[in-house]
């Protein structure tokens, strides 16, 4: 049973930060591919907080303010350069972040920072506490998506140009995507380093950005269901079979190229296309009887 | 209620726009005419600011409009539709135009994000569409519709945008002309009702009948403005259209 809390543990983590990416690059069409440095940020900063003394729960909101100030100044970048210079940018962003805190003895240098204080919940209860996160953030995700600021975002995510002739301030949501999008992101790296008791730099890499944007692009950008499928079989994967573990990148840059080629918008494309042909054969059927 | 004085634009050491000045009034329908590459989309650009002019000012109202973004010109009262159509493709014709029929509700990027009702704005881009004439593709993709449906329905997204001036930029290009001669129609009936309109066209014939005056542009510098009979018996108009 402490196996399968383990492993639900670790799935709604990986949900969240997946979820949290998709605002910036599944609703509003900002790539990014530096995410795991504002997970990194989140982590780092709950660690150092509950290290000195700060309760648990309140490290989360400074995880999350902290991840959100470094990415509104990285949505800056987003103001000033578009598509692959952006994913450029934040790349350069991920290798600045594990360049940075390699260096700093605060934060532990490249051997990174062990024994981060347990909330003191047992593994069900923080099982159950991230479960919920994933609830309330998969809420929230929907009735974003919903919102006239989740339309904007369409329209922005699609065409800033015309975006802007139809009178749309683009920098402010551009911003405000980062903005909510890091903030999560700096959440699942609070619950993530309470969960293993131990960060390093090399937690928070481009190669785990490139697992987070996988799970966002596998899943359908802009799907909330689409990700959390992805992210939650894509992180169990590497735990059941530990071959592809150590063929992650791999495995995962695989999966990304099929989907780019057969089923650009990811599992969500699928769905949509299957229930579509559900639809127009069930009106075949109505109109030969 | 719009002033263009002495816009002039350089593309590197190309004067696409040279000194033209004209004054709008409040209710007027004028026909910003002249052969192809003459300089009209680049004068239309510098009033929805996506073009920055080298010298002179564009102003709205009491308000120079230089040196702020489109998206706040927009929001002073100029609805724009575009020469070449950009639909949102990831949204329906309804929903293209409901999107900026709220443009209130997305004022303050915020407080958007507590706004969830589409109803009104929905009602609001059915009553545009069926004016333009294409209420029928409402819950259609802009993706499968042919040219003529999709430069009303930028006519139609730009009037969601209740603008005080509405630009378009040849909104009869790429219909027939049944079409076309509808579309006019519905343009000076909007100018009827008191919009103020400039209007970019090459298809004259229905220029002439519905505008209240021309302004004529070749190679960059005004060559005319009047009335619209008089201005085409001018003989640099001719010239610049006949060679």
């Amino acid at each position: 049973m402490e196996y399968e809390i383990s492993l639900l543990t670790i799935v709604g983590i990986s949900i969240i930060g997946a979820l949290s990416l998709n605002m910036i690059l599944g609703f509003c069409g900002q790539i990014s591919l530096g995410h795991a440095a504002f997970i990194g940020v989140g982590a780092y900063t709950s660690s150092i907080l509950t290290k000195s003394g700060v309760p648990f729960l309140l490290s989360l909101p400074g995880a999350m303010a902290l991840s959100c100030l470094i990415g509104i100044i990285v949505g800056f970048s987003s103001l000033r350069v578009r598509h692959d210079f952006l994913a450029i940018t934040t790349m350069g962003v991920s290798f600045l972040f594990t360049g940075v805190v390699r260096k700093q003895e605060v934060l532990g240098g490249e051997m990174g920072i062990a024994m981060i204080p347990d909330p003191g919940w047992g593994k069900l209860g923080y099982m159950v506490f991230v479960i919920l996160l994933v609830v309330i953030l998969a809420i929230f995700s929907l009735y974003l998506k919903r919102s006239w600021m989740g339309y904007t975002f369409d329209a922005v995510a699609e065409d800033e140009d015309t975006a802007s002739i139809v009178g749309v301030n683009v920098a402010s949501f551009k911003l405000i995507a980062f903005a909510l999008g890091t903030a999560f992101a700096g959440l699942a790296g609070a619950l993530y380093a309470h969960n293993v008791k131990f960060i390093d730099p090399e937690s928070f890499g481009f190669i785990e950005s490139i697992t987070v944007l996988s799970m966002v692009v596998i899943g359908g950008t802009g799907s909330v269901w689409g990700v959390i499928t992805a992210a939650a079989v894509l992180s169990v994967f590497p735990l059941w079979f530990q071959f592809i573990d150590d063929y992650k990148l791999l495995v995962y840059g695989t999966l990304l190229c099929i989907v780019m080629l057969f089923s650009p918008q990811g599992l969500s494309g699928i769905v949509a296309d299957l229930k579509g042909r559900l639809v127009n054969s069930k009106e075949g059927l109505h109109a030969a009887d | 209620m719009l002033q263009i004085n002495d816009i002039t634009v350089d593309f590197g050491g190309v004067r696409a726009v040279d000194q033209v000045s004209f004054v709008l009034k409040k209710g007027e329908l004028l026909g910003l005419i002249g052969p192809n590459g003459a300089g009209k989309t680049t004068l239309m650009r510098v009033i929805t600011g996506s073009v920055t002019p080298s010298l002179g000012t564009v102003r709205l109202e009491d308000r120079i409009l230089n040196k702020l973004p489109s998206y706040q010109r927009i929001r002073l009262g100029i609805g724009l539709s575009q020469q070449i159509v950009s639909p949102f493709r990831s949204m329906t014709v309804l929903e293209n135009v409901a999107f900026v029929a709220g443009y209130h509700k997305t004022k303050n990027p915020i407080a958007s994000l507590f706004k969830v009702n589409r109803s009104p704005e929905n009602e609001e881009a059915k009553r545009l569409l069926n004016m333009v004439g294409i209420e029928e593709v409402a819950s259609s993709s802009p993706s499968n519709l042919p040219l003529g449906y999709l430069k009303r329905l930028e006519l139609a997204r730009a009037l969601a945008l209740k603008p005080k001036l509405l630009l378009l930029d040849e909104p009869l290009a790429g219909l027939n002309q049944v079409e076309a001669v509808q579309l006019s129609d519905t343009l000076w009936e909007l100018n009827r009702k008191g919009q103020t309109i400039i209007l970019i066209e090459h298809n004259l014939s229905e220029v002439i009948r519905i505008c209240h005056r021309l302004v004529v542009i070749d190679n960059g510098r005004k060559i005319g403005e009047g009335e619209p009979h008089m201005v085409m018996n001018d003989a640099d108009v001719q010239s610049a259209y006949l060679g």
